[in-house]
């Protein structure tokens, strides 16, 4: 059974990949770059050997953590879930729920990142022949150090697909876990970085924080052995025991979600709206233009593919201020004040996609008829409605915490010049392209393979585009940051309306030309993305 | 420009996808207040017919008219005489049933008071009141066609074009929506439904193609086509693939 699925994985990966030959070529690129990790990996194991265990063991514990960091984070933040083996697709097959864990553990190893993972952990038994002990000390470690990253990443996968019995809960629970999980970089950074600047030298600080950090449920797997190799055999066995512990208690978090989510595929949501009720229908105009942007608007409240977009939103200043906060402390310019310009480009983005999330409902706006530049504008309406209060908020309130009100007008000016000519882009470039994105009700995590390459050459070429046009206002605003001009600031924010809407009628006008003649295509086009 | 008396015309419809050719030089002429059935195996390319005569995909040659208006032409003024319930696209199915039949009905045009009133009227001619304010995702997948069918309806199109309206509805709502259709022919429509139901072509239809393989193999009135024999048993002579086994050992259980 367990080599069924696991073939049955392969088979699918396979025929996606020889569907879409762009997909193949992200394929081969990721796998040639881990290629090249692992040689790095394995040479630089081997070399440690002969370094002595002062300086293998904080190496392999701190680097073995980050690993385990980034078996968790990675899916959820950049390169969504692997979800071919989806549990609720399975549901119909009669698989305990123990097998099907064991499954998909396997089916975790198997892949590009597991055989990663396997073989660079593999390699640390090289390191550790110096030492019997430590040798000793690997042989359960290593396996469990390599079952614990596929085992934390599964769970919070399951995890973040969402518990509960509504739909509507679950989709944002699903969102929700994102954001503790989103913090734990910028917070151990900033711990790593206060260890730091405690003073020594960088070989000291690696072994403090390496040696706390063995002791927490992402390195103990890795420092049991560091531990035996320096004749620490209680430290070693206790290191184990909370490695094993971890081990245990994603096993049950996991089969807890998976068995949760079971229950509750087939629920449907009993909560209703009371009839009459049309909600942003009712508010905006009785035009196509109306209707498109309260259709709009009412899918960036209800879809949690929309809201993902957003969680980044809160996150982005607290990640400047973080990584920002060290080292500046003189009160001079710092990165948290920088925090609405990135938001507007992340926000300005989302409207690339908007068409990708309507996957072939978008046979209804073609079916009907409807113009594109009612189309874009609508689009565009609902988008604005929603993204400009968060910019300002976010400006009002980042400038606030960093105290440097001067600044205000020409972060504004900057902020909201990208962000309308973002708008501007998209409306042209989103009517000729759209990107595999992952369909109404899926997880909103969901990873479409090989198509990660794909999705961050169109976001740059959009990013470089939005940002070629708004020159003036970015170059007006940097002048007026450095003179302190008050004049300066206020003219940036003139510039950046007046321009950014300059750009984004354009757009509109250009994007729904350009609809107009190819909406059928963008839907066939659809129709395929949806289809693999 | 003079009606022609064709709610509907293709002139050699063509579609390949890759070397596939789904839709071969397939011409077709649906008569104004006709009731029309489109009948076919599985592939025929029913759908792929339907989607190129109303604007949905680009045939790679012919042409396809509405009411004598191009399709590819003019495809806003012939979309908006088309009321179309297409198979195989998702509805914006995040929003209630009530606010996806408003959705079409403004994307039409009409105002606030008139898509209120309409919205109630085939709310309650499908059956779905009780439901209005449900998100159409958590709606049966009948209840998702019916409401899909009073999308097509709100902005009292001249031709009705539904691609197989009937899948996974329940028969009481298949024969309540018969007579919405029956009457809406009555009242000077004109409609062509895909099926796979030949019973409910034979009873329901003035006329009907057979397709098979992207050609018509033959059109006109139902008497006509079916000659004397049922529908189903013409349909079979003509199409053929009509095995007589029993099937595999194995499934019989006792």
């Amino acid at each position: 059974m367990v080599a069924t699925l696991l073939r049955l994985r392969f088979r699918i990966l396979g025929n996606a990949l020889s569907r879409h030959p762009w997909q193949l070529v992200g394929f081969i690129i990721g796998a040639l770059y881990a290629a090249g990790v692992l040689f790095g990996a394995t040479t630089g194991l081997v070399a440690l050997g002969f370094a002595g265990p002062a300086i293998a063991a904080p190496i392999i514990v701190g680097v073995g953590s980050l690993v385990v960091l980034g078996w968790v984070l990675a899916p959820l933040l950049v390169f969504g879930m692997d979800t071919t083996l989806e549990p609720s697709r399975l549901a119909i097959f009669p698989i305990s729920t123990n097998r099907l864990i064991f499954a998909l553990t396997m089916a975790g190893i198997v892949g590009i990142p597991g055989i990663v993972t396997s073989v660079a952990a593999l390699a640390t038994f090289v390191t550790w022949a110096h030492w019997p002990g430590a040798l000793a000390a690997a042989v359960p470690c290593v396996p469990l150090a390599v079952l614990i990253c596929v085992v934390a990443s599964r769970a919070v996968a399951a995890l973040a697909s969402g518990l509960g019995s509504g739909r509507r809960y679950r989709e944002l629970t699903g969102v929700l876990v994102f954001i503790p999980i989103v913090l734990i970089g910028p917070i151990v950074a900033g711990v790593i970085r206060g260890v730091a600047t405690s003073g020594g030298n960088l070989l000291e600080t690696l072994s403090t924080t390496s040696a706390v950090l063995g002791w927490t449920p992402i390195g103990a797997a890795w420092a049991a052995p560091a531990a035996a190799a320096q004749g620490d055999w209680v430290g070693a066995a206790a290191r184990f025991l909370i490695a094993l512990a971890t081990l245990a208690v994603l096993l049950l978090l996991w089969r807890y979600a998976l068995v949760a989510s079971a229950g509750s595929s087939q629920q449907r949501s009993s909560t209703a709206v009371k009839p009459g009720k049309i909600g942003a229908f009712g508010r905006f105009p009785a035009t196509a233009t109306g209707a498109s942007a309260a259709r709009s608007l009412t899918y960036w409240m209800r879809d949690p593919r929309y809201q993902r977009q957003l969680i980044i939103v809160p996150l982005m200043p607290i990640i400047l201020y973080f990584y920002s906060s060290f080292g500046h402390a003189d009160g001079g310019f710092r990165g948290i004040d920088l925090s609405a310009p990135i938001v507007s480009l992340i926000l300005g983005i989302t409207l690339y996609t908007d068409v990708s999330y309507d996957g072939t409902a978008f046979g209804l706006v073609v079916a009907r008829g409807v113009r594109g530049r009612a189309d874009r504008l609508g689009r565009v309406l609902a988008a604005g409605i929603i993204a400009l209060p968060l910019l300002l908020l976010v400006a009002v309130v980042t400038i606030g915490i960093s105290g440097h009100w001067p600044l205000l007008p020409p972060i504004l000016g900057i902020s909201v010049g990208v962000l309308l000519t973002c708008y501007g882009v998209s409306s042209v470039s989103s009517a000729r392209l759209v990107i595999p994105v992952a369909a109404p009700g899926d997880n909103p995590f969901k990873r479409v393979p090989g198509t990660t390459f794909l999705m961050g050459i169109s976001f740059l070429g959009i990013w470089a585009s939005a940002i070629v046009l708004s020159i003036p206002e970015i170059v007006l605003g940097i002048i007026a940051m450095v003179t302190q001009d008050a004049l300066l600031g206020w003219i940036t924010v003139a510039v950046g309306v007046v321009l950014g809407a300059v750009v984004l009628a354009l757009g509109v006008v250009l994007g729904g030309r350009t609809l107009d003649r190819t909406a059928p295509e963008l839907l066939t086009r659809l129709k395929a993305l949806a289809g693999s | 420009m003079g009606d022609s008396g064709e709610a509907l015309r293709a002139e050699g419809l063509v579609k390949r996808f890759g070397e596939k050719v789904a839709v071969e030089q397939l011409s077709l002429v649906v008569p104004a207040g006709s009731f029309y059935g489109l009948v076919g195996p599985n592939g025929a390319g029913k759908t792929t017919t339907l989607s190129m005569m109303t604007g949905l995909l680009r045939p790679d040659a012919g042409r396809a008219f509405v009411h004598d208006v191009d399709v590819w032409e003019n495809p806003v003024a012939a979309k908006a005489m088309l009321g179309n319930l297409a198979d195989g696209v998702r509805l914006f199915d995040r929003l209630t049933g009530e606010q996806l039949i408003t959705y079409n009905g403004l994307l039409f045009g009409l105002s606030h008071g008139e898509v209120a009133k309409r919205t109630q009227d085939l709310l309650a001619l499908m059956d779905l009141t009780d439901a209005a304010g449900k998100l159409v995702v958590d709606y049966s997948a009948g209840m998702t066609k019916k409401v899909a069918l009073a999308c097509a309806l709100v902005h009292a199109p001249r031709v009705l074009v539904l691609d197989e309206p009937f899948e996974s509805v329940d028969p009481v709502s298949a024969a309540n929506i018969q007579d919405i259709l029956v009457d809406y022919v009555r009242g000077g429509g004109t409609v062509i439904v895909s099926s796979h139901s030949m019973d409910l072509v034979q009873r329901m239809c003035d006329h009907v193609a057979i397709i098979a393989a992207g050609r018509v193999l033959v059109a006109g009135t139902v008497d006509e086509v079916r000659a004397g024999q049922t529908l189903q048993d013409r349909f079979v002579d003509l199409v053929g693939g009509r095995r007589h086994s029993e099937g595999p050992e194995w499934l019989r259980l006792s």
